[in-house]
């Protein structure tokens, strides 16, 4: 017999459990990574410039928007690494208990803000 | 007699293992980054001298293979997760693979100074 189900597929519904928050930011932050890349790129190419060209890469680091992207960046790189060394784990079957998994994804948020935090003002 | 498996399990296994192998270089290379970055006397000359050697450089380098292999899996997984037309999903698969050629164009010219 078919039973009748409540059927909540409306995102402001839906409550995802930590581990699935984890999950989706792990997504997010990978997506906000992908399109970051010519960024992060061009991040690389200012340290390595020339003694001129390094002072005009510092002024554009320096602009205050410019400082937020690349706080936001940082987060998204934490998070994903964090979640990804959580994800590599789960892969070899290391933490797969519910209270286990629960208490990584609690630290991977925890640990990448953290992270995310500290080294934002040791570079502000 | 052809025997070609078109469905079934072990379909994707190739690019599974490559997210993960990316996924270990990546790491233990952001880990000897760290180090050396906290053993290196923090100056724009050290840096420099630091990246000019072409062993960080070739290193550098297979590592953002690494990334751009890493994400390519990673984008693609989604684009079949959530965009379910196949016209659109051919798009987006080209424009993705687009953007990361042009990345790891860019990426040379950036690691070995051109």
């Amino acid at each position: 017999m078919q039973k009748q189900r409540p059927k909540h597929l409306d995102l402001a519904k839906i409550r995802l459990p930590i581990p699935g928050i984890v999950s989706i930011l792990h997504r997010i932050s990978g997506v906000a990574l992908f399109f970051s890349l010519p960024l992060l790129i061009y991040l690389l190419h200012g340290t390595l410039s020339s003694a001129e060209a390094f002072d005009a890469y510092r002024a554009v680091v320096s602009h205050p928007l410019m400082k937020l992207v690349l706080i936001g960046l940082l987060w998204a790189f934490m998070h994903h690494f964090c979640a990804g060394i959580r994800f590599l784990f789960l892969d070899v079957h290391k933490g797969l208990e519910l209270q286990t998994a629960r208490a990584t994804a609690k630290s991977v948020i925890v640990i990448s803000l953290a992270l995310t935090v500290i080294l934002g003002v040791v570079l502000w | 007699m052809v025997n070609r498996i078109v469905v079934g399990a072990h379909y994707g296994l190739r690019d599974w293992v490559l997210q993960r192998v990316t996924a270990v270089i990546m790491a233990i290379y952001t880990f000897a980054l760290v180090l050396f970055l906290l053993a290196m006397p923090s100056s724009y000359e050290g840096w420099k001298a630091f990246f000019g050697q072409t062993w960080v450089q070739v290193l550098t380098q297979t590592t953002l293979l690494a990334v751009f292999m890493h994400a390519w899996v990673g984008i693609r997984d989604l684009w079949m997760d959530y965009i379910k037309p196949v016209g659109v999903r051919l798009t987006l698969h080209v424009l993705t693979l687009v953007w990361l050629v042009s990345c790891v164009i860019y990426s040379i010219k950036v690691v070995w100074g051109l």
